[in-house]
């Protein structure tokens, strides 16, 4: 098992020719991930990288019963991409794309969730299953198929943690990028529920930032709801308080949001946190008992 | 993206809300001017800055004649305002707003943010209008009435009348209030606000409601459709090197550190500077280099990152991923030709043919230290760094 994604994951991708779209759909291919198509408006009945192009979502979900779509599509446009995926009836919707307005993230996450829509990002590196799918942009050379789920609202940190646990010969079951945005598709908390119910992940990895109170809220949720063990690191301890302008910000979040007291409340809810980037693997190690490599 | 209070006000106006008659100025005759076309015998001059707590700082003053303005004008054009919410150097004052002065019965607070943890547009109430508003928030947070937006069917006029009865607004304050309500919400999502905020909102002698300060956010990634609020942009607001690495799409923060870091994607471009503080130094700025770290990007961020004095070694952690590793190297190779480098590079390189990279480097001859992982990156630039000073 594993979460989200498998080898069964039938995928099309919107933004499909655009050189992003390009690029990351031959990494995909070449990975194994079940790229079935994708969709350009306007170059419907093309043939691109040996697939089928669509001008609608709706046709490509219709000729190819796809479980998932993937969105390159440039950030003006995806409020309507994601919209358009949803109303086609895609159940899974990873969008990459960063520099989405907030407000257009509103309406499409709210949009999501009363269709029963699993958004992945915006502004995020995407999913993987370790030796079976591959959606979204990180490079998949650096994952190992193993036991360990990871959880991360950052691209590159999410790297960080999947080589450490590769060099340590841990593996990963699935590994999501939530992204770093105001209004993500999917929570911490999302991930790490289906985690918890996850056969193959045994522990988890959760990679969180300053701001907002996305963290905490998880720290919460795992104090009540996962039995496994957690690491967590959260960057930012260095970082200092921006320049602010009236209260709004600090009133709406009473007070929290900095790393220190994300540590605390994760230490509060059993977590082991480690405040190195470098320490992940080695605290995973610690906390499982795990030999590793 | 930061708006002035004049400005924020010409948009309140613009969307038929109360605020006073005011006129921005930037020298001191105009302020003078201002008070006659304004009218009336008493005045608000305003010194304009990105911060708020102006009011503490000598920033704002009630004046009498026009020569009080003029002076008061004199006093802060040039200089720069010093606020609990600005740095030790404060932000400059480029100009004076000057307002009809009006007489307060009682102060409020309306403030309106994008709540994460709700995921909606939520606006706030206090009766406890002032700076002492966060304070309230936290001791007393009862005293927060909220009213959230739903996200597909907008504000609703119930919402402003709910929080107008619970703020003991009373007779034609409670239409006054409500449609300065709907006002401020279809503000806020029109011109795509991240941050509102009305400190005080007052209710004047003659009770009516009305706007005495006004503070505006606008969310950056909507700016590309929103032509006119990026004409409001004022860039003697922000700090010089992080304006000029914005322009490369480079995501720069000074700090007062003397390790300077060069990091692809902020969350690592963090706990890079998070690790080299645990090793005992001290980073000199946060900068995110972006996913393309093209040799025409690492330069410019060389430019920056060294324009800063105190640097005295560089840190460059790149996570290639799918990018390969020893084109990375050979754009930092030339990057710190170009630029002429002359403290200590240290550089680790993680992803596709990283080993090939550090090879690149050693045999570059340059004041280049190839790094084998993080922690030993982290520990080599304190070293070099220390014994560059």
């Amino acid at each position: 098992m594993s979460i989200l994604v498998n080898k069964d994951t039938k995928v099309i991708c919107q933004g499909f020719t655009g050189s992003q779209g390009t690029f990351h759909s031959e990494q995909a291919i070449e990975y194994g991930t079940m790229l079935l198509g994708g969709v350009t408006p306007g170059k419907g009945g093309q043939t691109h990288l040996n697939l089928p192009v669509f001008n609608t979502v709706a046709e490509a979900f219709d000729k190819t019963d796809a479980d998932a779509s993937v969105i390159y599509v440039p950030a003006p446009f995806c409020k309507d991409s994601i919209f358009e995926a949803v109303d086609a009836g895609i159940k899974l919707i990873v969008c990459i794309t960063e520099g989405i307005p907030t407000l257009d993230m509103l309406v499409a996450k709210e949009k999501c969730d009363r269709a029963g829509v699993r958004l992945i990002g915006p502004n995020c590196p995407g999913v993987i299953t370790p030796g079976e799918c591959k959606i979204g942009i990180m490079p998949g050379h650096i994952h190992l198929p193993g036991k360990v789920g990871i959880v991360s609202r950052s691209g590159t940190l999410t790297y960080e943690a999947v080589k450490q646990t590769t060099d340590h010969g841990f593996g990963q079951s699935s590994c999501v990028g939530i992204g770093g945005d105001p209004i993500p598709g999917s929570s911490f908390i999302d991930i790490l529920g289906m985690f918890e119910d996850d056969d193959q992940t045994q522990a988890i990895v959760m990679i969180g930032e300053i701001g907002g109170t996305a963290e905490e809220e998880a720290a919460a949720f795992i104090k009540a709801n996962v039995t496994k063990p957690v690491v967590a690191y959260i960057a930012g301890v260095t970082a200092p308080p921006g320049k602010r302008m009236g209260h709004a910000g600090a009133i709406i979040s009473g007070g929290k949001g900095t790393a220190d007291e994300k540590f605390a409340a994760l230490n509060d809810a059993g977590v082991k946190t480690v405040r190195s980037l470098a320490d992940i693997g080695s605290g995973l190690r610690e906390i499982t008992g795990w030999e590793g490599s | 993206m930061n708006l002035h209070e004049y400005q924020a006000k010409q948009l309140f106006a613009e969307y038929g809300l109360p605020v006073s008659k005011g006129i921005a100025v930037d020298t001191a005759n105009a302020a003078a001017a201002a008070t006659a076309k304004i009218g009336g015998d008493k005045w608000v001059v305003k010194a304009q800055v990105h911060a708020g707590g102006r009011g503490k700082a000598g920033g704002v003053k009630v004046v009498d004649t026009a020569n009080e303005a003029k002076a008061f004008a004199e006093q802060w054009l040039g200089k720069n305002l010093v606020t609990y919410q600005t740095d030790s150097n404060g932000q400059p004052v480029r100009k004076i707003f000057i307002e009809a002065c009006a007489d307060i019965a009682q102060e409020l607070y309306l403030g309106a943010v994008i709540d994460r943890s709700t995921r909606r547009i939520v606006f706030m109430a206090s009766v406890e209008g002032g700076v002492e508003i966060e304070k309230v928030a936290e001791e007393t947070p009862e005293k927060i009435l909220k009213a959230a937006i739903d996200p597909l069917t907008g504000p609703q006029p119930y919402q402003g009348r709910d929080l107008a009865f619970r703020l003991g607004l009373s007779g034609d304050q409670i239409k006054q209030f409500t449609q300065l309500f709907m006002g401020l919400a279809k503000l806020f999502t029109e011109l795509d606000l991240s941050l509102l905020e009305i400190n005080p909102l007052v209710v004047t002698a003659e009770g009516d409601i009305h706007c005495l300060d006004g503070k505006i956010n606008i969310d950056g990634n909507a700016l590309y459709r929103q032509p006119k609020l990026r004409q409001m942009h004022d860039p003697s607001q922000e700090d010089d090197r992080e304006a000029q690495a914005a322009k490369w799409d480079l995501n720069y923060v000074a700090l007062d550190g003397n390790i300077g870091c060069m990091v692809n994607g902020a969350g690592l471009a963090m706990g890079t500077m998070d690790i080299v503080q645990l090793c005992g130094g001290s980073p000199a700025n946060f900068l995110d280099v972006g996913g393309g770290a093209t040799k025409e990007r690492v330069t410019e961020a060389f430019k920056i990152i060294l324009s800063d004095e105190n640097v005295a070694a560089v840190l460059v952690n790149i996570f290639g991923g799918i990018v390969r590793c020893d084109l990375i190297a050979d754009g930092v190779i030339s990057a710190v030709e170009e630029v002429g480098v002359e403290v200590p590079v240290v550089v680790r390189l993680e992803g596709n043919n990283a080993d090939v990279g550090r090879e690149v480097l050693e045999k570059s001859g340059l004041n280049i230290i190839a790094a084998n992982s993080l922690a030993d990156a982290a520990e080599k630039v304190v070293v070099a760094a220390g014994s560059a000073t």
